[in-house]
């Protein structure tokens, strides 16, 4: 299968009448079923995909624009609130469960043209680094069917790298968007914390969430948070959009300060994705950035208060979860107390039981202090350190993740190794701040990333250096 | 700090209203020690006048006006989605034997 054009060309030629939506919709569900041993996919919306289609040809054949995405297929991870499929969350206990509402990102790309053409599995409620924390099955890398594509988006992550379709989102709570995005060579965009409404979004942990992009390019990124970004009634944590567009791009890594962070390129760091990472910075500097190290001493820190805030709020967003109002419930239920214990025990997976247990310990009267309150101190510790990093440069570099993608079942008995996949990714969720994937090299032909981070509201300017890091990487 | 007892486990399964199997409560007797052992690094950082962080961007008290918002369905088409319903209404268990 071949590759697809760039989005904002795809859109011109739709709209030009060159292509038709509709075998633009078609060639991404043949491509969807084509690909199926990869077990990307939840769900395809053929009926609703056509449709819509057809309304975007009759659109362009009235004369009329039918927007910036104009018969641009894509997927949504399956946490996302979208009218014609189920939305699972890939768990059981929403297994059934029809959208009465649809998430404000969907319809911002609907209003633009774009065709949501099928739902991508996942980690159960986003809870994972592999998709093997999904209750209905685990999918597959596209470089090696042996391994995970990485989570929680991985599905997200396949389903581009496959060429599905030209974009799919994800949602990125600790590192799933672009830990998936570093295993299996995709480009995956986490936003500034607030950037883009979550409204319609299946809620995991509300004060690091946000949603965004995975692509085969940093410009495809830009157009679609071009779109997708701004302030929502609906999403009370949403601020202010930039003025000017985020897929304007154009800029040179001439003078520009890029800090090197030592805490990720430490002697515990595997050799071969140093190399790759080094090689990466060296082409950067090549190209005519200032390269500095630089360090924030209480990085090595992040992951411990992910590990406290993410399972506390887990605990509160996850209590919703009833059997009552939707979704799983136990059939023969003695009383209410039973209903909801029942309910929950064989509609939540393992991983989610873990971190409701978790969230519930250290939220608990007599814990609080210790855990929560500590680790949300230890949060603006790291939070000043970002600060200052960003006083002193302009963006900071590193890898994405400590491995390569690993083998399916490699940890699914060790919660707490599987966690430290997130070590190099999580930071970044805790300060707010934006950050990106870019393919970077092979290990052993599997796909290594390297993260670019940004300040707070910067992510106009990281993207536009984003793109010029992608292409001296590539030349 | 980290150890937990199978009464801790069962507490906190309590609390959160999940009833685990008798296998669950030994896996997460033992992988919650794990994990809060882990965590517990924590405990010897300074953050000597530090204050806690919940909100990252600065954002307080975002308000809206008191009225009434069209979401564009009805209250039936949320009931669809109930599991057990009478008369248009949400059915539960009786909350007391």
């Amino acid at each position: 299968m071949t590759a697809w054009e760039p989005i904002a060309d795809i859109a011109a030629k739709v709209n030009s009448g060159e292509l038709k939506a509709v075998d633009l919709i078609e060639r991404a569900l043949k491509t969807i079923a084509d690909k199926r041993e990869y077990q990307a996919i939840i769900a395809t919306l053929d009926d609703n995909g056509r449709l819509r289609a057809k309304q975007i040809d009759e659109t362009v054949a009235a004369g009329r624009s039918a927007g910036r995405l104009a018969g641009v297929p894509f997927i949504a991870k399956d946490n996302f609130l979208v009218f014609g499929a189920d939305t699972t969350a890939a768990s059981n206990i929403l297994k059934g469960f029809k959208a009465p509402y649809q998430s404000t990102a969907i319809n911002k790309l609907e209003a633009e043209g774009a065709v949501c053409v099928a739902k991508a599995n996942l980690d159960a409620f986003a809870h994972g680094s592999s998709t093997e924390n999904s209750d209905f099955f685990t999918s597959k890398n596209p470089h090696d069917q042996t391994r995970v594509p990485g989570g929680s988006s991985g599905g997200s992550a396949a389903a581009v790298m496959l060429d599905m379709v030209p974009f799919a989102l994800g949602s990125d709570t600790g590192g799933s968007i672009r830990l998936p995005a570093s295993f299996t060579g995709a480009v995956g965009y986490k936003p500034t914390y607030g950037l883009v409404s979550r409204s319609g979004v299946v809620a995991m942990a509300s004060s690091t969430d946000v949603i965004g992009p995975l692509t085969k390019t940093v410009a495809d990124t830009a157009l679609v948070l071009e779109i997708m970004s701004g302030r929502d009634p609906l999403d009370s944590t949403t601020i202010d959009r930039d003025e000017h567009a985020y897929d304007e791009l154009a800029d040179t890594l001439q003078g520009k300060k890029i800090g090197v962070i030592k805490e990720y390129m430490s002697d515990d760091l595997d050799p071969k994705i140093k190399t790759i990472i080094t090689e990466s910075i060296d082409k950067i500097h090549a190209a005519g950035a200032e390269i500095v190290e630089l360090s924030l001493p209480s990085l090595p820190l992040a992951l411990a208060v992910y590990y406290i805030i993410c399972p506390a709020e887990v605990s509160s967003n996850l209590a919703r979860y009833d059997g009552q109002r939707y979704g799983y419930t136990k059939p023969d239920a003695n009383n209410l107390d039973d209903s909801y214990g029942g309910s929950r025990e064989i509609g939540f997976g393992a991983e989610a039981k873990r971190r409701i247990m978790i969230g519930t310990h250290v939220l608990s009267s007599g814990y609080y202090d210790a855990y929560y309150k500590k680790a949300q101190t230890v949060r603006t510790k790291i939070i000043n350190e970002f600060a200052a990093a960003f006083g002193q440069v302009n963006f900071l570099v590193g890898p994405t993740a400590p491995s390569v993608a690993f083998k399916i079942g490699e940890h699914t008995n060790d919660p707490l190794q599987m966690y430290l996949t997130d070590i190099m990714t999580v930071a970044a969720n805790l300060a707010g701040v934006p950050a990106i994937s870019i393919p970077a090299g092979q290990v052993n032909d599997l796909p290594v990333g390297l993260q670019l981070i940004g300040a707070q509201r910067a992510d106009a300017k990281l993207l536009a250096t984003a793109r010029a890091v992608e292409e001296v990487i590539a030349a | 700090m980290a150890d937990l007892t199978r009464d801790d486990v069962l507490k906190l399964a309590q609390l959160a209203r999940l009833q685990l199997s008798e296998d669950e409560i030994a896996t997460y007797q033992k992988e919650l020690a794990e994990i809060l052992k882990y965590v517990e690094q924590l405990q010897d950082v300074d953050v000597n006048g530090l204050e806690p962080t919940s909100q990252v961007t600065g954002l307080t008290n975002v308000m809206r006006k008191d009225e009434e918002i069209n979401y564009g369905y009805q209250p039936l088409d949320l009931l669809k989605n109930v599991p057990q319903t009478e008369n248009d209404h949400l059915k539960v268990k009786r909350m007391i034997n």
